[in-house]
Formats: structure tokens, C-alpha cells, sequence
């Protein structure tokens, strides 16, 4: 499942949908990510967030589809807010269930490795003085480049 | 042929898309930006600086990817989302 929305999430919700007529599951992990101060900065208020309507969901669909390849898991969910975010608001989620916690623990984290470098959303971050759009970070691409070599 | 920009490219171009037509010259993402650099400011300094993405219909591509008349082509800079 995967949503792009600017409405919040609530994560419990999220959660017990894995649970719904799926007995053969054992685990399930999640990962929540929020808006943040960044560097030195402290005069962080918020950050608007774009993305590319319909490349998004085939992106995140792909990424999803190797993880399936990859690990024995049976759900994944993935909820992506955009639009006007404020401090400390809730960007993303990932949500993994599988009948073992190592395919969950694994794939939840490949999945938002590779959200991080092939989705395409990017960030404006908003302070208290200006706005500035965020640079790529190159130790998003070595998280990512782990996988290949596992 | 339909031209997108993204994010901060968006910004500096002043621009979300464009529709192309008479696009028989066109064989790839590089050519069309060629032909938009040579509108002279801002296009060229925003196309020529820093890195640049390139999608073809909504799937990653390369500057050198062939491209058709009917084709959606996105730039966009290095993506930060998560």
C-alpha cells in the first residue's frame, strides 16, 4: 500500500491493519520519520515538500517489488506526507509485517534506503529568516550502495 | 513532447512545464536542453549548474536516453525526501 498525502498519519492505525486476517504473521516493523532541526541551526519552523505525481508511486512501487524479491515479508505500507509540514511533524512511514522479524527489521530499512535516493520528493526547508531547498546527502547514497554488495 | 522541472530547477526556471511540438530533432533529454540553454537567462546558468535528473516517462533515465515525440521528460535535481 502506498500513500502520498498531506494529511498526518497515525501510526497505531497503521499498525493494526497489519494485523486484519493476517495470522501468519509474527512481526512487524516500522519506521517513522519527522521534520528536525538541522545542523547548527535551531530557527528551523518547518518545510514544504514536493514530489512528481504519478513517477512517486512507480518509484516507491519498484522499490517495494524488490524488497518482496529480496525478503520473505508479507505487507509493506508506505504513507509519504507533502505539502506544508511544520517542526516535528510526521514525514514519512515505512511498515513491514513478515512471519520472522529479521525479513521486517531488513526490509524496512532497504525500503527507506532507497526511498531516500530514488523517490522523487525533494525538501524546502523554512526558517525563521529564509527558505532554502535541501542538497542531496552523500551518505544517503552509501546507505543505499550497502545493499548491493548483501 | 511534455517538459517538466521539479523543485529548485522549477524555481529558478520560472517554470513547471512546457508542451513541445515540431520535436523531430529531439533524439534525447541532452538535445532538449541544449535547445533550452540557448534562451540564454536563466535557463542556461540554472541547466548547467549543479547535478540534473532525468526521467522519461516517470522512470529514471540518462541524458543520452533516446527519447519520442510523445514522451513525458522531467529534470529535477538530486531528490531529499524520507
Amino acid at each position: 500500500m502506498i500513500r502520498i498525502q498531506q494529511a498526518d498519519f497515525n501510526i497505531q492505525d497503521e499498525l493494526d491493519k497489519f494485523r486484519q486476517d493476517c495470522p501468519k504473521i509474527g512481526a512487524i516493523c516500522s519506521f517513522t520519520g519527522l521534520v528536525r532541526e538541522f545542523g547548527d541551526r535551531t530557527d528551523l519552523t518547518g518545510m514544504f515538500l514536493e514530489h512528481y505525481p504519478g513517477m512517486t508511486e512507480k518509484a516507491l512501487q519498484k522499490i517495494i517489488d524488490q524488497a518482496y524479491e529480496r525478503w520473505p515479508i508479507e505487507q509493506v505500507s508506505v504513507i509519504h506526507r507533502v505539502g506544508e509540514l511544520n517542526l516535528s511533524d510526521q514525514i514519512v512511514f515505512v511498515g513491514v509485517s513478515s512471519a520472522h522479524r529479521e525479513a521486517s527489521f531488513a526490509a524496512c530499512e532497504f525500503i527507506m534506503d532507497y526511498l531516500k535516493i530514488d523517490a522523487p520528493f525533494w525538501k524546502k526547508e523554512r526558517t525563521t529568516s529564509d527558505e532554502n531547498w535541501v542538497e542531496e546527502k552523500s551518505t544517503d547514497q552509501q546507505r543505499a550502495a550497502r545493499w548491493k554488495d548483501s | 513532447m511534455k517538459i517538466l522541472f521539479f523543485a529548485s530547477l522549477r524555481e529558478r526556471l520560472n517554470c513547471d512545464q512546457e508542451e513541445w511540438t515540431g520535436t523531430s530533432d529531439i533524439t534525447s533529454p541532452q538535445d532538449i536542453i541544449n535547445r533550452l540553454i540557448e534562451r540564454g537567462a536563466p535557463w542556461d546558468a540554472a541547466l548547467k549548474s549543479g547535478k540534473l535528473l532525468v526521467s522519461i516517462n516517470q522512470e529514471m533515465a540518462h541524458l543520452s536516453s533516446d527519447v519520442n515525440a510523445d514522451d513525458e521528460v522531467a529534470f529535477f535535481p538530486p531528490v531529499t525526501g524520507g
